[in-house]
C-alpha cells in the first residue's frame, strides 16, 4: 500500500501526512489551502517523491475550461489536412490530444496529478470535472472511446481561496488547511535549506521574521519563501547575527511593498500603535 | 454515541452531508487513525470541515462531545517523556529479546506502578488511562527502543480534547468583525463584483471574409465577448465612531479598485448630506445632489457606517453632528434621494447584528437601505444581494 512518509527536503506537520495518507487510502482528492508560501505546490512534489511516482501537474489559468483537462479534439489541423491530404482525416484518433487528466488516467502507472491553483478557474469549472474525479473515467464521443483509468491517481489540487470552491466539489475531497508554520516547525524547515547555519542567526531572523509578521497593517506579509530568501542574502552578505536587531538589513527580500517596509523601519520596539485591528476595539 | 459527533457538528453550524459522515467511517474502518484520537480529530476535520472558517465550530463540537473521554494519547505522552530520560540506554541483545518477549499487560503494570511510586512528575489521573491504554498498540510501541526515535517527533502532539479546547483556529472564523487576516479573503469576495473573464468566440462571418480575401487560404477570426463591468460608489462614514474601521474598509476597496473598472470613493461624518468629501481629513468635497445627477443609475452603491447616531442627525434640518455645518434638508431625506437613484445599494455596518435593533438611528437607516454585517460572511451576503438584484426589491415597510 502507497504510505505517505513525507521527504528529507520538505518539513510537514504530523496532521498533513495523515491528511495525505487518508486521502490516498481513501482514494479521493487532497484540496490544499493555506497562504501562500506555505508549500502547497511542494507538497504534490514530495509525494511525487516520497511514493516514486510521476508528477503529472495541471496548472489552472482563469481560461482554462474543465474539458481541456480531458482532452482536445483539433479541428483546425484536421481541416488544414483535409486540404492538403497530409494525413488520413477519416482517422479521428490523431487529432484527440489528451489533456492533463487524460494523462493521468491513461498512464500505465499510478501518478500522481496536481491540479494547481484551481480557484483561478471559473466557478462552474470544479462542477464540471466532479464526475471525472469521482468515476475517473471519461467518454470521448468523437472516437466512442472510453478513457478510464487503470490505476486511480493520487490527486493533489490546491487553493488559495480567491474563490469559493462548490459544494458537491467539496464533499468529494479531503481538505487540508495548512496552518503557517509556528516556530519550531519553520526552525526545521529553514534547517532543511541551510543544513549547517549559524544557530545564532537563524534565532535572530526568527524573532524578527516573526515580529514582522504581527504588524496587522501589513500589505503583505513576508511568507516562509520570503525568510528563506532572506537567510539567503543575509548568509551570502554576511552579516553577523548582532546586526539584525538593530539594523534589519535586506528588508526588501521580506518585504516587497514600499509602504510595508517603511512601516517596519519606522516602527520602534513596540509596534503596537500600528496595530489597528478591529478585534481589539470592543463595541459594548 | 457515536452518531451525536454529527449532530453535535450540524448543530454548531458545520454543514457536515451524510456522504462525508459516510466517508469518515470508510477512513475508521481502515483504522488509519490508528486507534489515536488526537489523530482522529485530525483525520474526521480533513473529511468533514471543508472550509477553514468552520474549523472553530467543529472544535467546540468536538469539545462538546468528546470531552469526557478518557484517550490513550495522554499515556502515550507520558510514557514518551519518560523514555526521553533513558534515551542513552545502550541494550544488549539479550535484554532487547527480554523486552519483545514482555506481556503488554505486565508492562502497563509494571508502568503503572513506577507512576505510583513518583518517578514521573505531574502525572494526573493516569490510571484509568493507563487501563485503557491495554487495546492500543502504542503502549507496546513506546517500550519499544526503535520507538524512541519515532517518538520525538510525536510527543510534540496535544491531547485532541487540548486541540480543540485551545481553539486556535478562531481567527479564521467567519462571524467575527474583519482585520487584516481576512482581507485577501474579503478581497476575493469583492471579486465577485469583477467582469467575468472574457471568452473566445470564433466570428463565422469575419471568418469567411478574411478567407476569401486570402484566396480560400483560412484565416481564423477569434473575437473575444467582453462582459459588462461592474461600477461601484463606496460611500464611507469616517469620522467619530467608525476611525478604528475606516483605513481599513478604505484599503479593502482600494485594493480591489483596480480590478472595478469604475470605482469612486467619498466620505461622510455619521450621516450624508448635500456634501461628499473627496478626502478622509474633509477638505475637499463635492456636491451630493451633482453626483445623484451626473452618475449613471446602474453603479452598485456600498455605504460603510455604524449608523450610530442621535435620530435627529438623520431626521432634523441642521442636525449634522458637525457645529460648522449646516444642512437644510435632513440626512434622511438624502439617504433616500441616493437609494431612490441607486437601486443596487447596500449598507455594511461593522457593528454586530445582535445589536441593530437597539439603536434607533440604524432601525431608520434598515427602513431606507438594506444592511449588511461587515463580516466575511456579511459581505458575501450583502455582495450576493448586489449581484442578484435582490436590493430592487428591498422594502423594509
Amino acid at each position: 500500500m502507497n504510505y505517505f512518509k513525507g521527504t528529507e527536503d520538505y518539513v510537514l506537520s504530523p496532521e498533513l501526512k495523515d491528511s495525505v495518507n487518508v486521502s490516498i487510502a481513501l482514494g479521493r482528492p487532497l484540496l490544499i489551502k493555506g497562504e501562500p508560501g506555505t508549500g502547497k505546490t511542494l507538497l504534490a512534489h514530495s509525494i511525487a517523491k516520497s511514493l516514486g511516482k510521476e508528477l503529472i501537474i495541471w496548472n489552472i489559468k482563469s481560461t482554462t475550461k474543465a474539458r481541456e483537462g480531458l482532452y482536445v479534439y483539433d479541428t483546425v489541423q484536421r481541416l488544414n489536412d483535409s486540404r492538403f491530404g497530409d494525413r488520413d482525416v477519416s482517422d479521428i484518433k490523431q487529432y484527440i490530444n489528451l489533456g492533463k487528466l487524460g494523462v493521468a488516467f491513461s498512464a500505465p502507472e499510478q501518478a500522481i496529478l496536481l491540479i494547481d491553483e484551481i480557484d483561478k478557474a471559473d466557478i462552474e469549472f470544479p462542477n464540471d470535472l466532479l464526475n471525472e474525479l469521482d468515476e475517473m473515467s471519461f467518454y470521448i464521443p468523437e472516437t466512442s472511446e472510453l478513457i478510464k483509468a487503470i490505476n486511480r491517481p493520487i490527486v493533489i489540487i490546491t487553493s488559495n481561496s480567491e474563490k469559493e470552491l462548490p459544494d458537491p466539489f467539496l464533499r468529494r475531497c479531503v481538505f487540508h488547511y495548512i496552518d503557517f508554520p509556528a516556530e519550531a516547525l519553520m526552525e526545521d524547515i529553514v534547517k532543511v535549506h541551510f543544513p549547517d547555519i549559524d544557530k545564532k542567526l537563524v534565532k535572530e531572523c526568527m524573532k524578527k521574521f516573526y515580529w514582522i509578521r504581527e504588524f496587522d497593517m501589513l500589505r503583505k506579509k513576508p511568507s516562509t519563501s520570503e525568510l528563506i530568501d532572506w537567510i539567503q542574502a543575509l548568509t551570502i552578505g554576511g552579516i553577523p547575527a548582532k546586526n539584525i536587531e538593530k539594523e534589519m538589513p535586506f528588508l526588501g527580500t521580506l518585504l516587497k511593498k514600499q509602504e510595508d517596509v517603511e512601516l517596519v523601519a519606522n516602527a520602534g520596539k513596540n509596534h503596537y500603535a500600528y496595530n489597528s485591528s478591529m478585534r481589539t476595539r470592543n463595541v459594548y | 454515541m457515536f452518531i451525536n459527533f454529527f449532530f453535535n457538528l450540524k448543530a454548531a453550524g458545520v454543514p457536515v452531508s451524510l456522504h462525508e459522515w459516510i466517508t469518515l467511517h470508510h477512513a475508521l474502518a481502515q483504522n488509519l487513525n490508528d486507534c489515536s484520537l488526537t489523530r482522529f480529530y485530525h483525520i474526521a476535520r480533513s473529511i468533514l470541515v471543508k472550509n477553514e472558517i468552520h474549523y472553530d465550530r467543529y472544535d467546540i463540537a468536538f469539545l462538546d462531545t468528546f470531552k469526557d473521554v478518557e484517550t490513550t494519547d495522554e499515556m502515550l505522552d507520558k510514557i514518551l517523556e519518560g523514555l526521553k530520560k533513558v534515551k542513552e540506554l545502550k541494550l544488549t541483545e539479550e535484554e532487547k529479546k527480554q523486552i519483545q518477549q514482555l506481556d503488554l499487560d505486565e508492562v502497563l503494570r509494571n508502568f503503572e506502578q513506577q507512576l505510583r511510586e513518583g518517578h514521573y512528575k505531574g502525572h494526573v489521573g493516569g490510571n484509568k488511562a493507563i487501563g485503557t491504554g491495554g487495546r492500543s498498540t502504542q503502549g507496546a510501541w513506546g517500550y519499544n527502543p526503535a520507538g524512541v526515535r519515532i517518538g520525538q517527533g510525536v510527543s510534540r502532539h496535544k491531547r485532541a480534547v487540548q486541540i480543540a479546547e485551545k481553539r486556535s483556529f478562531r481567527n479564521y472564523s467567519s462571524d467575527i468583525t474583519l482585520d487584516t487576516r481576512q482581507m485577501r479573503v474579503a478581497l476575493s469576495h469583492l471579486r465577485s463584483l469583477l467582469p467575468i473573464s472574457p471568452e473566445e468566440k470564433l466570428n463565422l462571418d469575419r471568418t469567411i471574409d478574411a478567407t476569401c480575401k486570402n484566396a480560400g487560404e483560412i484565416e481564423f477570426v477569434w473575437e473575444t465577448k467582453e462582459k459588462k463591468a461592474s461600477k461601484v460608489i463606496l460611500l464611507m462614514d469616517s469620522g467619530g465612531s467608525m476611525d478604528p474601521y475606516s483605513t481599513l474598509v478604505e484599503r479593502l476597496f482600494s485594493a480591489s479598485s483596480s480590478q472595478i473598472s469604475r470605482f469612486k470613493h467619498y466620505h461622510f461624518h455619521n450621516c450624508i448630506y448635500q456634501d461628499l468629501w473627496t478626502d478622509m481629513e474633509r477638505n475637499s468635497s463635492i456636491s451630493t445632489a451633482e453626483l445623484l445627477k451626473n452618475e449613471d443609475d446602474d453603479y452598485k452603491v456600498i455605504i460603510v457606517g455604524d449608523g450610530e447616531m442621535a435620530p435627529s442627525e438623520l431626521t432634523w434640518v441642521n442636525g449634522a453632528i458637525d457645529y460648522w455645518y449646516y444642512n437644510d434638508i435632513p440626512g434622511q431625506v438624502w439617504l433616500q434621494r441616493i437609494r431612490d437613484k441607486f437601486k443596487d445599494s447596500i449598507w455594511l455596518n461593522p457593528l454586530p447584528m445582535r445589536s441593530w435593533n437597539y439603536v434607533h438611528s440604524i432601525r431608520l437607516i434598515r427602513s431606507i437601505f438594506p444592511m449588511f454585517e461587515l463580516t466575511l460572511e456579511g459581505l458575501d451576503d450583502g455582495i450576493r444581494f448586489l449581484m442578484q438584484g435582490k436590493s430592487k426589491l428591498y422594502d423594509m415597510h
